[in-house]
C-alpha cells in the first residue's frame, strides 16, 4: 500500500530505495525522472501509483537482467555518453522504449525520441551514438 | 622527460570511464540519494522582493507548527562570508537586508519536506520596499540605497601595458565596437543538495554537491565558529556543475547548523525554481573594444573595457571582472594593452563562474570585432588571425606565460576540414559559415587565498595484493576526474584501471584539491597523481633491483609487473615488489603536490590570469538562417582543440562537445533575465536549452602539443571549447543575413530587427559615462618593451 499523496517518484526513491531514478524539476519538464510504463516513458514525478495499479513499472535498476547490463548500458559506457550520469538513467529507459519498438531508428528517430530527456554535460552526440551501436550489436531485438 | 605514446598504456587511449558502469546502472550516489535514520529535510524562506529592510521576523507560528523542529533566522547564523577573502558580504539567512528576489532569510526543519514547505508560510516577515537596481544603467545612476556600503560599484580595474593612445592614433586602421552578452546559468541536471549530521561527540559531517569541498570546509569552520578539525565535508558526485556548484550556498551552512539545532540529519534539496537563484552563473556584460592595426593587419594596441552586472553579492566577481580582460592577450600577440572594468552590485542573483568564467563574453566582442576588421581590411578572416598568433613559449605584455601553443595547427585543421575559405563566398540562401579562436587556462596560477602550500595533493597506500589506493580532494562532477587520476597512476605503476581504488573529496581521508574549478584538476591533480605515484615506484624498483641484481634505472613497470629493460624476463610480478618493499620498510605509501610556479607580472591584479599552461581552441560554424521567422538553425560545427595531450580521448571529446552544444546554448537562446525584479523563467520549460533535436553534427579535432608542464603533457579540456563557439555562430549569422547581432543570445526577434534596421544590426550603441580610476602604467615584459 501506497500513501496517497506520494508521486511515484518519491515511492520508487524514498519508500522503495531505488534511486537510479533522478528528478530534476518534479514539474514534468526535463524527464530526469522517466521510467517506463508497461514499456513506454513516463514521468514519475507527475503520476500517482494508485493510478498505475496492475502496470509494470521499470526503472533502471530493471535494466541489467542476471547481472548482465542491457546492450544500451554497455554502449553508453563504452562511447562515453554517460558524464555526470544523471539524466543517464532516463535517457537509457527513454532509448529502450525506442528500441524495442523500433530495433534499428534512424538517427532523426533517436533526436526525435531523446528530444523530452534533458541533459546538460554531453551536447548529446555521443547519447545517439551509443544508441545506434547498441541497435547495430546483434540480439538487441530479442530482449 | 615525457615517454613516446608507444610507450603509454593507459594513458591516451579511449579507455571506459572508471565510473562508467555505475553511472549507467544508477548507482552512483548523488547527495539527494543519501538518507539516513532519523533524518528530517529543512528548506529556505526566500525574499519575494528584490530589494528591501527586513524590518521583523516572526517564526512563532512556524515554531508552533506540528513536525517542526527548529527554525532559524539570521541571527542565528551572523558570521558572514564569501567564495573570496576580499568578498566577505554573504550571509547564510540575511538579517537586515535582502538583495534579490530569492535571497534566503529563514530556515525550517521538519519531519516531512512538505511539512517544513507549510512552516514557511507560516514565519511572517515585515519588509520595508527598496528602489530596486536592475540594470547597469541603473546601478551607475544610484539613485536610492546603495546595495552594499556606500555605493553600488563592487570593483574597479583600470590598467595599461605600453602607451596605447600613442599606439592607437599612430595606427593605420583603427575599430571600436560594443557589444553585449546577457547573462546565463548553468542549469545543472541535479539540484543542489546537501546533508548534515552531527556525531555523538558533535563533530559535524557535511555530504554535499559540491564542486569546491575545501572551501566549504573553510566556510563552515568560520560561519558556525567551530574548529576546522570538527568539521568534515565530503563532496558527492555531481549531478553536473560547470561552475554553478563552485560557491559556498546558504543551504550548506544552514543543513549544518539545523543538524546541530535538531541533533538529527538533516537534508536540504534545493528546486530547480532556487537553483535559479543560487545561479552564480554568467555575468551579463557590456564591453568596448576599440583596437588599432598596421597595414597588414596586425595589431598594434587594444583598449577594452567591461561592465558586468553582479547580482546582490560579490561571489567570484572580483576575479570575474579581471577575467574579462585577462586572456585578450594570450590568444593573440597585443604589443600595447589597456584593460579597465568595473562591476556593479544589482538586485539579481549573484554571478559568478559558469564555463569559461568572464571570458565567453570579451571573446564574443573580440572575435565578431575582428571579424568585422577583416572584411575592412580586406583581408580573410583567418588570415588575420594567422597574423596576429601569438608565439610559444613567450610573455604576453600582461604577463602571462604560454608554454606550448597549438592554435595555428586547430586552425588549419577546422578551416580545412569544413572548407571555411572557398564555402564561405558561395553560400545557398540563409545558410552562412563563421570562424573565432580562443584560449583558456589550465588551473588558474594562483589560488583563492594565497598561501605557498600546493594547490593539489594525492596519497597512494599500496596493498599486498598489487592493489593501490589513491587518495585526493578532487571531486568529479561527470569531466571525468576520477578516471583520470587513476589513468595516470596506472600508467606510472604499470597496473590497470582496475587496480586502482579512489577515495576522494573527503577533508577527513583526502588530502587537498582546491577543486574542480578553473579547468585545474587534470592539470593539478594530474600532476601530483604522477609526482606520488613515481615516489612509490621509485620504492619499488629500489626493492627490485636489489633482488634482480641490476640498475634501478633499467626497470620499467608495465602489464604488473616489475622488469628489466633490457632483459624482460628478468623480473618479477607488481605484487611481489609490493611485498619485498613492505617487508624491508613498511607500509608503501607514496605523496604527491603540486604546486603552479610563481607566474604573476609585477603590478596589481596580475594574480588573475596567469596559468601553468594555456589551451587553444578554434571552431568553425555553420548556420541555417529562416529569413521569415529569424530562426538560426546549426547543422554543423567543426572545433579543435590543442589539449596538449588527451590522458582520455573519449573524456575530452566529451568535454569538447559538451562545451559546444554549451555554447550553442548560451549563442542562440539561453538568458536569465528579469522583469520588475523577478526571473522571467526560473523553470526548465521557459529557461530554453538545447534538446536533442538542435544537435548539430560535430566533427571534433585533437590536437596534442605536448605541453611540458602538465601530467603526460596534458592541459585543459573542459571550458576553452566553449569560446570560440559563440562568436563563431554571430559571424556566421553575418555570413548568411549580412546582419550584425551585437548582442547574445541571438534570439529570433533580434534577427528579424536587425534585417529591418537600417544600420542591419542590433546591438548597444554605447558604454554608459562612468570614471574609471586612474590607470595603472604596468612595467612591460622585455620582449614588448619599445613595441
Amino acid at each position: 500500500m501506497v500513501p496517497p499523496y506520494k508521486t511515484l517518484l518519491e515511492v520508487l526513491r524514498e519508500d522503495m530505495g531505488l534511486t537510479g531514478t533522478k528528478h530534476g524539476c518534479e514539474l514534468g519538464e526535463c524527464s530526469t525522472c522517466g521510467v517506463l510504463v508497461d514499456g513506454k516513458p513516463f514521468l514519475s514525478c507527475l503520476s500517482m501509483p494508485l493510478d498505475l495499479e496492475g502496470r509494470e513499472i521499470t526503472t533502471v535498476e530493471g535494466m541489467s537482467a542476471d547481472g548482465r547490463s542491457h546492450p544500451l548500458q554497455i554502449a553508453f559506457a563504452e562511447l562515453g555518453a554517460a558524464q555526470c550520469g544523471y539524466c543517464t538513467p532516463a535517457m537509457l529507459l527513454t532509448a529502450k522504449a525506442l528500441l524495442d519498438r523500433d530495433p534499428h531508428p534512424s538517427r532523426e528517430a533517436i533526436m526525435e525520441a531523446l528530444a523530452g530527456v534533458l541533459c546538460r554535460c554531453t551536447g548529446y552526440l555521443k547519447i545517439f551514438e551509443a544508441v545506434e551501436l547498441a541497435a547495430a550489436r546483434t540480439g538487441i531485438a530479442a530482449r | 622527460m615525457t615517454p613516446p605514446a608507444d610507450e603509454l598504456s593507459i594513458v591516451g587511449k579511449p579507455l571506459i570511464k572508471l565510473d562508467a558502469f555505475s553511472k549507467v546502472s544508477g548507482q552512483t550516489k548523488f547527495a539527494d540519494d543519501l538518507a539516513m535514520p532519523r533524518m528530517v529535510y529543512g528548506r529556505l524562506l526566500r525574499s519575494p522582493h528584490p530589494h528591501a529592510r527586513i524590518l521583523r521576523v516572526d517564526t512563532s507560528r512556524a515554531r508552533a507548527h506540528p513536525g517542526v523542529l527548529a527554525v532559524l533566522t539570521g541571527d542565528d547564523l551572523p558570521v558572514k562570508f564569501g567564495i573570496l577573502p576580499v568578498s566577505q558580504d554573504e550571509e547564510a539567512l540575511a538579517r537586515e537586508k535582502v538583495r534579490y528576489v530569492g535571497d534566503p532569510i529563514a530556515a525550517v526543519a521538519a519531519t516531512d519536506e512538505w511539512i517544513a514547505d507549510e512552516a514557511l508560510d507560516l514565519i511572517d516577515v515585515e519588509f520595508a520596499e527598496l528602489p530596486a537596481v536592475m540594470s547597469i544603467e541603473e546601478a551607475i545612476a544610484g539613485d536610492g540605497e546603495p546595495i552594499h556600503g556606500k555605493s553600488n560599484v563592487h570593483k574597479t580595474v583600470a590598467l595599461e601595458f605600453g602607451d596605447t593612445d600613442e599606439a592607437l592614433r599612430a595606427a593605420a586602421h583603427l575599430r571600436e565596437d560594443t557589444v553585449f552578452f546577457e547573462g546565463n546559468t548553468h542549469l545543472p541536471m541535479e539540484q543542489h543538495a546537501a546533508l548534515a549530521q552531527v556525531a555523538a561527540d558533535g563533530k559535524l559531517t557535511l555530504w554535499t554537491s559540491s564542486q569546491t569541498p575545501h572551501y566549504v570546509h573553510r566556510a563552515l569552520g568560520k560561519v558556525l565558529e567551530m574548529p576546522m578539525s570538527r568539521i568534515r565535508v565530503i563532496a558527492t558526485p555531481n549531478g553536473g556543475g560547470f561552475g554553478g556548484k563552485s560557491d559556498i550556498f546558504s543551504h550548506e551552512l544552514v543543513a549544518a547548523k539545523l543538524a546541530l539545532v535538531t541533533g538529527r540529519p538533516v537534508k536540504i534539496t534545493l528546486t530547480r525554481e532556487e537553483v535559479f537563484y543560487a545561479h552564480r552563473g554568467r555575468h551579463p556584460v557590456l564591453m568596448k573594444v576599440k583596437t588599432g592595426f598596421a597595414k597588414d593587419g596586425r595589431i598594434t594596441a587594444m583598449q577594452f573595457q567591461s561592465f558586468l552586472d553582479g547580482g546582490g553579492y560579490g561571489s567570484y566577481g572580483v576575479a570575474s571582472t579581471y577575467y574579462t580582460g585577462a586572456l585578450q592577450a594570450t590568444t593573440y600577440a597585443i604589443p600595447r594593452y589597456r584593460f579597465e572594468a568595473v562591476r556593479f552590485f544589482t538586485n539579481k542573483p549573484p554571478c559568478g563562474p559558469k564555463r569559461g568564467h568572464g571570458t565567453p563574453q570579451p571573446r564574443f566582442a573580440l572575435e565578431t570585432h575582428l571579424d568585422k576588421v577583416a572584411e575592412e581590411l580586406g583581408i580573410d578572416p583567418v588570415e588575420l588571425r594567422l597574423r596576429n598568433l601569438p608565439k610559444p613559449d613567450s610573455r604576453t605584455v600582461n604577463w602571462l606565460r604560454i608554454t606550448s601553443c597549438g592554435l595555428e595547427a586547430c586552425i588549419n585543421k577546422v578551416v580545412e576540414a569544413s572548407g571555411f575559405s572557398k564555402r564561405r563566398t558561395s553560400m545557398p540562401p540563409g545558410r552562412g559559415l563563421g570562424f573565432a579562436v580562443s584560449s583558456y587556462l589550465s588551473g588558474a596560477g594562483t589560488a583563492i587565498y594565497w598561501n605557498d602550500m600546493p594547490h593539489s595533493e594525492v596519497q597512494l597506500k599500496l596493498d599486498r595484493n598489487g592493489g593501490v589506493s589513491l587518495l585526493c580532494g578532487a571531486i568529479d562532477i561527470g569531466q571525468g576526474s576520477d578516471h583520470i587520476l587513476a589513468a595516470i597512476v596506472a600508467e606510472v605503476l604499470g597496473v590497470s584501471l582496475e587496480d586502482i581504488q579512489l577515495t576522494t573529496a573527503d577533508t577527513d581521508l583526502t588530502p587537498i584539491d582546491l577543486g574542480s574549478y578553473s579547468s585545474r584538476v587534470t592539470f593539478m591533480a594530474g600532476n601530483a597523481a604522477k609526482a606520488a605515484a613515481e615516489k612509490v615506484r621509485d620504492r619499488l624498483f629500489e626493492v627490485a633491483a636489489r633482488t634482480l641484481q641490476c640498475d634501478a634505472d633499467d626497470l620499467i613497470a608495465r602489464d604488473h609487473r616489475i622488469a628489466r629493460r633490457t632483459r624482460p624476463a628478468d623480473g618479477m610480478d607488481f605484487a611481489q615488489a609490493v611485498q619485498l618493499a613492505e617487508a624491508q620498510g613498511g607500509v608503501v605509501t607514496g605523496t604527491g603536490s603540486y604546486t603552479p610556479p610563481k607566474l604573476a607580472g609585477p603590478y596589481k591584479g596580475s594574480g588573475v590570469g596567469p596559468s601553468p599552461a594555456y589551451s587553444f581552441s578554434a571552431a568553425v560554424v555553420e548556420v541555417d538562417c529562416d529569413r521569415r521567422t529569424g530562426e538560426v538553425r546549426v547543422p554543423e560545427v567543426w572545433i579543435a582543440h590543442d589539449v596538449g595531450r588527451a590522458i582520455n580521448p573519449t573524456l575530452v571529446i566529451g568535454q569538447v562537445e559538451g562545451s559546444v552544444y554549451m555554447a550553442l546554448g548560451e549563442a542562440l537562446m539561453e538568458e536569465q533575465t528579469f522583469r520588475l525584479g523577478l526571473h522571467k523563467f526560473p523553470s526548465l520549460l521557459e529557461y530554453k536549452s538545447p534538446t536533442a533535436l538542435e544537435t548539430p553534427i560535430m566533427h571534433t579535432y585533437l590536437v596534442e602539443t605536448i605541453d611540458r608542464e602538465g601530467p603526460f603533457g596534458a592541459k585543459e579540456a573542459g571550458q576553452g571549447p566553449l569560446l570560440p563557439v559563440i562568436p563563431a555562430v554571430a559571424n556566421a549569422i553575418y555570413n548568411a543575413l549580412g546582419v550584425r547581432i551585437d548582442e547574445v543570445p541571438i534570439t529570433p526577434d533580434k534577427v528579424l530587427k536587425a534585417m529591418h534596421d537600417k544600420g542591419k544590426r542590433v546591438g548597444p550603441k554605447a558604454v554608459p559615462s562612468f570614471e574609471f580610476p586612474p590607470l595603472i602604467h604596468a612595467d612591460v615584459p622585455d620582449e614588448w618593451k619599445g613595441k
